[in-house]
């Protein structure tokens, strides 16, 4: 049962009897070693390959510093309670991702993707900067729920018009940029799903018919957020994007659960995804042939037709062992097509080993974790459900394609957050941050007003 | 609310541990079998990263390492590949290596761990050492004459040094360049497919991987083995051997191909090459002294490499006394490789002592630092001092004044025994020429080379006389070149 109340929010707040420390400070200290690792890295690559710091190294460092310095200013300026952490990791994982593509890119010369990767982070970070400075109270949102679903649904439905790419009707392309709407679709149903789960909680709690043991809502009410779903993954199928389908739905069924508190839901939601695999599983035979490979990821070896993918990323994975084999110095690029985008991790895995492997693995962790207690420390609904979904989204995400390659779980395509390449995926995900630091800051300031947490 | 936000941030910590345990089990448990998975080309790539150590002859490589700019870096070259072939092997980025390739090839390649500079030093820092060379025990002058002296024919040559057991040539004809197996493109495809299916088998080595009858040079084993015995006690006194001889047990008969056999002296015997009185001898030493002998020489030893595998030579044992009588005079089961019967001419040469053969002469660093020597041979005595005397001076007879004249060398001391061997379905084939001898120059202490030669396609002459028309000179060719040297 919920704590906070339905109604809150603006309860009167008393003058804070002690000054909120603010933590700039160390923000701004976590970024500087954030970028400096990042300029280590590139050097490391550099050496690595030629026995020479690379020559853009001062520009890069100088780019991505002033990049994160910008950001950190918006924060400092309009969000000065904002949770330190959030940034910085962001600029860790964004610049480590332009390390793993720039070092990619030198296997392959020809088609250098790291210069088009820091334009769109330079686009990512203006956004962040943007939404900090423009989006003052995150209440604001509520207001345009209709406006974002009617956005989301377009622009999920738009690349169906456009031309396959590798089998996915994802992407859209307008002059010489491709770009995934999907993926900001995400943010815009994660606003969606929070304002309306918000504004109808007791309705879905409460109200409607007891089934045997279960409490079913209105179709009223579900009626709509149900069909979004259907129309989402629906659409998803169509265009064969089944990691984002399973995100979304994940994203449902999570923010479903915290809103409403009903574990029938969970039941629900599970018994829903398996019908859904099985029936996707059997009609599709893309989605069959990807459940075989991930059962018996070197059948294509025994048949004589060489390692696929997933066996690559496997090898790549394996030979990294503990320590890694250092940035530079392995050969993800084995695996060939997408080792830049849905494959990164193999060479992260390869260069860094387990132990960057699991470093990266726990700065998602965190990312999520300061995302959860922003929700915690939230007082209205809406905030708190916002929070958990812009949250969830990162460990739906990072799971469904990190399980993937590593062979968790069958392998679905989908962008590694900051790190693979992919313009659209890192402004998302910018986006994701900044909405993450203005909730955090927002948490603060309400919480200075009652107890402090 | 809060409650279920705790759960929502539970299920999320499950998921990332799940991540967490799911990456150790791919980067640790089981790492060891993703990287030995044969469709895994790690190991190619960071094998061909790096030039490949050389194979020295005479002080000079004559091998290399060409940069493709690919994906397996380097290529194996070979400067006279054909010629060295029967030595180095090849080293093949699509079928392997063999040879010394192959048994050199962690120091050739810097994976052995003897070359790292502290122990699992290169495990730790995931480095390779720069290959190491391999300096070769093969004198580039004799391989050379060996080589010219059977060009257009088929056969082999080995050539030892009978005081070391250094092995001085070692040579096959038909060869090939390896160079032509050692990338992985269709250039590569096609020359294998060229080479395995050529009937005259060039990559066959002849002379350590291929067994021949041995035959009359095999009467050196039977004499050394009935002088030891006492069968015969002196070189000029008669044997007692009729001509022809009926093969014990049986009623076949077994002539000569030259005259005056009929109760010949041993050294007549030897000089003329009868086969009726060292048949008889071979039955009169008897088997199990026969065996000794021919053991002690190196046959029916299955383990011989120098340092590869060296096909076992063989003297059989299970064998009535016709057959005894044949297998004395180098027929029935009697085989033997061409390195095999250099060791026979070097026992007679070095005062009875046979040397185990080697090859690799000591290993290096890339810099220079020896990393191994060939170190002391075990030595093995296969006759008496007193009878390898006088097998000197009967194999200095043939070369003086019997069927190995050709092979006779201006003011060196030189023996030798030519051989003639039949094969095939009734004895059809075309015979193998054979000669086996040793050198000693006029001013050495001791013989300084032994040689075999086999030459398969000498002329279709069935007489005794082809092995030391075709052979004994090749074999002089190669005994010359390593005196002067």
């Amino acid at each position: 049962m919920s704590k906070a109340g339905t109604t809150l929010a603006t309860a009167d707040p008393p003058t804070p009897t002690v000054r909120l420390p603010r933590r700039r400070g160390v923000e701004l200290a976590l970024i500087v070693l954030a970028v400096l690792l990042s300029v280590y890295g590139y050097c490391a690559v550099g050496l690595a390959r030629n026995g020479t710091v690379p020559p853009g190294a001062a520009g890069y460092g100088a780019g991505l510093g002033v990049l994160a310095l910008v950001a950190h200013l918006a924060v400092r300026w309009r969000a000065p309670y904002a949770d330190p952490l959030p940034l910085p990791i962001g600029v860790l994982l964004n610049g480590l991702g332009l390390v793993l593509i720039y070092r990619l890119d030198l296997e392959a010369p020809g088609e250098p993707a790291a210069p088009t990767q820091l334009v769109w982070s330079a686009l990512g970070v203006a956004l962040f900067t943007a939404v900090v400075l423009v989006l003052r109270d995150h209440r604001v949102l509520q207001r345009y729920t209709y406006v974002c679903v009617v956005v989301a649904l377009v622009l999920l439905t738009v690349p169906i018009l456009f031309p396959a790419v590798n089998g996915a009707r994802i992407w859209i392309r307008v002059a010489g940029f491709s770009i995934q709407p999907g993926e900001f679709a995400k943010v815009l149903l994660a606003v969606f799903f929070a304002a309306y789960l918000a504004a109808n909680r007791g309705a879905l709690t409460y109200a409607g018919r007891r089934v045997w043991r279960l409490q079913l809502p209105t179709g009223r009410v579900l009626g709509p957020i149900v069909a979004v779903w259907l129309v989402s993954v629906g659409v998803l199928v169509l265009e064969r994007d089944l990691g984002t389908s399973l995100l979304f739905f994940g994203l449902f069924v999570v923010l479903l659960y915290v809103a409403t508190g009903r574990t029938g839901w969970i039941a629900v939601g599970l018994l829903l995804a398996s019908l859904g695999a099985v029936a996707v599983g059997r009609l599709e035979p893309h989605v069959h042939h990807r459940i075989e490979t991930w059962l018996h990821p070197f059948a294509s070896i025994e048949a004589g037709e060489g390692p696929n993918q997933l066996a690559q990323s496997l090898f790549a994975f394996a030979e990294g062992g503990t320590l890694g084999t250092g940035l530079g110095l392995g050969h993800s690029v084995l695996i060939g097509f997408a080792v830049k985008s849905d494959f990164i991790l193999a060479t992260a895995g390869e260069e860094l080993g387990l132990a960057g492997l699991s470093a990266i693995f726990l700065l998602y962790g965190l990312l999520v974790e300061r995302g959860y207690r922003a929700g915690l420390a939230l007082r209205d609904p809406f905030g708190r459900l916002l929070a958990v979904g812009l949250a969830s989204i990162v460990a739906l995400q990072v799971f469904v394609i990190a399980g993937g390659v590593t062979g968790l779980i069958p392998l679905t395509g989908m962008a590694m957050p900051f790190l693979a390449q992919g313009g659209s995926s890192v402004v998302t995900n910018w986006t994701i941050v900044a909405l993450l630091v203005r909730l955090s800051d927002s948490a603060r300031r309400q919480g200075a007003g009652g107890a402090a947490r | 609310m809060t409650r279920h936000i705790r759960h929502a941030a539970l299920f999320c910590a499950l998921l990332l541990v799940a991540l967490l345990v799911n990456a150790a089990r791919v980067q640790v448990l089981h790492a060891k079998a993703y990287e030995a998975n044969p469709a895994n080309r790690r190991d190619a790539i960071s094998r061909y990263q790096q030039p490949r150590g050389d194979i020295l002859v005479g002080g000079r490589p004559v091998t290399g390492s060409r940069d493709t700019g690919e994906h397996l870096r380097y290529e194996r070259t070979y400067r006279d590949g054909p010629l060295y072939a029967p030595v180095t092997g090849f080293a093949s980025q699509e079928y392997g290596t063999t040879l010394l390739e192959r048994t050199e090839d962690g120091l050739l390649s810097g994976a052995a761990p003897l070359l790292a500079p502290l122990p699992l030093w290169n495990e730790f820092t995931r480095s390779r050492n720069a290959g190491g060379h391999v300096v070769t025990t093969i004198d580039p002058a004799a391989q050379r004459a060996a080589y010219e002296g059977l060009r257009s024919r088929k056969g082999a040559v080995a050539a030892i040094e009978p005081s070391t057991g250094r092995v001085l040539a070692l040579v096959s004809v038909p060869s090939y360049d390896p160079a032509l197996l050692s990338g992985n493109g269709r250039t590569a495809r096609e020359a294998w497919a060229r080479l395995n299916a050529d009937p005259d088998r060039p990559m066959l080595n002849r002379a350590v991987q291929r067994t021949y009858p041995p035959g009359s040079t095999f009467k050196v084993v039977t004499a050394a083995a009935a002088l030891d015995a006492g069968v015969v006690k002196g070189l000029d006194k008669p044997t007692n051997s009729p001509d022809p001889y009926t093969l014990p047990g049986t009623t076949t008969r077994l002539t000569n191909g030259s005259k005056g056999c009929e109760d010949a002296t041993l050294r007549e015997a030897f000089v003329w090459s009868c086969n009726t009185v060292f048949a008889k001898l071979g039955v009169s030493t008897g088997v199990a002294r026969m065996e000794a002998t021919a053991e002690s020489f190196g046959f029916n030893d299955t383990g011989v490499r120098i340092p590869f595998r060296v096909a076992p030579s063989t003297f059989d044992t299970s064998v009535d006394r016709a057959q005894l009588a044949l297998s004395s005079i180098g027929q029935y089961n009697t085989r033997a490789t061409p390195l095999q019967m250099a060791m026979v001419a070097a026992a007679v040469a070095g005062g009875g002592q046979v040397r185990e053969p080697y090859l690799v002469e000591r290993t290096t660093r890339a810099g220079g630092g020896t990393v191994s020597t060939a170190g002391s041979r075990p030595v093995r005595r296969a006759m008496h001092p007193a009878t390898a005397m006088r097998m000197r001076e009967l194999m200095r007879g043939v070369v003086e004044d019997g069927t190995g004249k050709k092979a006779a060398i201006p003011g060196a001391v030189v023996g030798g025994k030519t051989g003639t061997a039949q094969h095939g379905l009734g004895n059809s084939g075309t015979p193998y020429a054979w000669f086996i001898s040793w050198a000693q120059g006029g001013e050495d202490m001791d013989a300084k080379v032994a040689v075999a030669v086999v030459v398969e396609d000498a002329a279709a002459n069935r007489r005794e006389i082809s092995g030391g028309g075709t052979a004994a000179p090749i074999a002089r060719a190669v005994m010359e070149a390593v005196l002067k040297s």
